[in-house]
């Protein structure tokens, strides 16, 4: 055994992978409950994979004949709907997992130097995710799915000069049809997948070389003992994977839960609109799109000018992006931030979970004033945060974690 | 010996960074020039550009006041006989509008440049689909309805993010879309028939 190991490292380097990213990589001992969301969101990319690759052997990317190819995976193939609602529910625990793991970012300064470019890789995962979802949903052509798309392919459409002629190119037709479908298919399966995997594999080669960030916001390799081993690490393998995979546990049990019992979600996963076969000639009386994009679409809407909006809109996903260079405290975790950074990160939270829940909504003269009050308090967040970080009063950090 | 080799060839810094220099240009115009037929691809078909072939509509049991809906390069078009009071409430709307005089040239025919913004005044012929995000709009004639407010005189309501629209198509002030609706070419075959898609030569 350990000559076949010994054959394959003297061609190629396994042992020195195994060690440099889990044997010998030093994490913080101090992980709380807020850093199984990183390890989940790697699982949960995994299901997507595999039960896509397995509901891409049933489904028919055509205009006439996918919205029967799903329902003929439903009911006809076996299993069908097993793995079907695992992709549906895989979806949304994504983007839970996805929230989760970017909030704990704002907690403990997960985004601040050095880890600025570890950040941004995992806005750029975000923001391919955000497009995979999009062209994934337009899949089972039902009306949610297609109108959908008309309404997010016409965002485009609202660029000055070359906007119209961007639309008809990004769809392949005047309207979303068969050539829309099929190139959104192509994209959902092999494009952004692939584009997705080698993200992951940057944000986790950026994370490797600097290291894990940690509830008390202080680098760990700052102490570290005779053989050069930081003090307060312990390697990822065995101590972090056994732990991970006490959260995988806990996060299956849910998923199981919700795919056998709770399959649509009450509305939330699988829309009821898109049981109805796209018809480009009615629009539903609400649409929405799902969950996870409704805080922008809230934003969309409270702007009365198309340009504006799509405009806003887009901002306040380029926005973080930038947080790296917007919040100029040196103090990484809120637990030795200032009462002005705790406030702030509510009432930013608080906006986020209310655009959500007025996205999902028609829109009424309330809903309307209510969102642009959110919209307006989510861009203070950065503004605010902008102002303050540079002289905030911070408490005194510790030298080594605590527990 | 390496040393004696490397003094006989002495390296020419100018211009290695010249020829990669060169080279990198080369291969990023050709790599702009491989691109094209894989952008280009994704232009509309031959079949779809076809695909728009004129629709003839007969309205003649078309009731005052009801929509009729017909599909045309598969958008909706609305045929829509629009009864004396709407076509007198037209005027009411004019200040509370973006755009009363149709005067945005792109959003309908000349001859339908006109307070009705139709051929003959009572049939308006217009392209279903909101300027803003290109949902369809709902028609909604009620007078003063709870959810659109007591001025509302009859129109077009998009239930995607509210945009408003008069019955001559043309779009309210402070809503989301930018334009009145698009009046497509039309013309009348005769009394009961309008061909949707031609202009037709007599104007």
């Amino acid at each position: 055994m350990s000559s076949l190991l010994g054959w394959i490292d003297d061609r190629f380097p396994l042992t020195k992978m195994w060690n440099e990213h889990l044997a010998q990589y030093y994490a913080p001992k101090n992980f709380n409950f807020w850093y199984f969301f990183g390890s989940l969101a790697l699982m949960v990319l995994v299901i997507q994979i595999i039960s896509g690759i397995f509901l891409t052997m049933h489904y028919k990317p055509d205009s006439h004949l996918a919205f029967g190819s799903v329902e003929f995976i439903m009911r006809d193939v076996p299993y069908g709907w097993l793995i079907r609602y695992i992709h549906t529910t895989g979806a949304s625990a994504f983007f839970v997992v996805v929230y989760l793991h970017m909030f704990r970012a704002l907690l403990y300064g997960s985004f601040k130097k050095p880890r600025e470019l570890l950040w941004l890789f995992g806005m750029f995962i975000y923001l391919a995710l955000m497009a995979e979802a999009f062209m994934g949903y337009l899949l089972p052509w039902g009306q949610m799915s297609y109108w959908g798309a008309q309404v997010i392919t016409s965002l485009f459409g609202a660029i000055p000069v070359i906007g119209n002629d961007l639309l008809t190119w990004i769809r392949g037709d005047f309207v979303i049809g068969d050539a829309t479908l099929n190139r959104f298919f192509a994209l959902h399966v092999i494009a952004l997948p692939l584009v997705l995997i080698f993200l992951v594999i940057a944000h986790i080669l950026a994370l490797h070389e600097v290291g894990s960030n940690n509830p008390d916001g202080i680098e760990i390799k700052k102490n570290k003992d005779a053989n050069g081993i930081p003090l307060d690490g312990i390697p990822f393998h065995p101590y972090y994977t056994v732990k991970d995979i006490v959260g995988v546990v806990v996060f299956l049990f849910f998923f199981a839960i919700v795919i056998f019992y709770i399959p649509a979600g009450g509305g939330f996963l699988l829309e009821d609109n898109n049981f109805i076969p796209a018809n480009a000639l009615k629009t539903p009386a609400e649409i929405s799109p799902l969950w996870y994009f409704t805080p922008f679409y809230a934003i969309l809407r409270a702007v009365p000018d198309k340009l504006l909006g799509v405009g806003t809109m887009g901002a306040s996903i380029v926005i973080l992006f930038l947080l790296p260079w917007i919040d100029r405290c040196k103090v990484k975790s809120i637990r030795y931030r200032s009462a002005i950074y705790k406030v702030n990160l509510t009432i930013f939270i608080i906006s986020f979970g209310a655009l959500a829940y007025l996205g999902m909504h028609p829109v009424t003269l309330t809903n309307t004033m209510l969102s642009r009050l959110f919209s307006f308090l989510y861009f203070a967040f950065f503004i605010v945060l902008f102002i303050t970080s540079k002289n905030e009063s911070t408490k005194p950090v510790p030298d080594r974690v605590t527990s | 010996m390496s040393t004696a080799k490397t003094s006989g060839n002495k390296v020419d810094t100018g211009r290695r960074r010249f020829l990669i220099a060169a080279t990198s240009v080369v291969s990023a115009v050709g790599a702009g020039f491989v691109a094209v037929p894989f952008l280009e691809s994704w232009e509309p078909s031959e079949r779809a550009k076809n695909a728009g072939a004129p629709v003839e509509v007969n309205f003649k049991k078309l009731e005052t006041g009801r929509l009729l809906t017909v599909g045309w390069q598969s958008k909706p078009v609305w045929v829509l006989k629009r009864t004396k009071t709407q076509l007198a409430d037209l005027p009411k709307n004019d200040d509370r509008l973006r755009d009363p005089n149709s005067d945005v040239a792109s959003q309908q025919p000349p001859y339908a440049k006109n307070e009705y913004r139709s051929r003959k005044a009572d049939l308006l012929v217009l392209v279903g689909i909101c300027t803003h995000l290109g949902c369809v709009p709902t028609y909604r004639p009620d007078i003063g309805p709870e959810d659109l407010g007591a001025d509302w005189l009859g129109g077009f309501f998009c239930p995607c993010h509210s945009s408003r629209y008069d019955l001559a198509g043309r779009v309210f002030k402070g809503v989301p879309a930018p334009l009145n609706l698009l009046v497509p070419d039309y013309y009348y075959v005769n009394d009961d028939v309008i061909l949707i898609g031609e202009s037709g030569g007599k104007a």
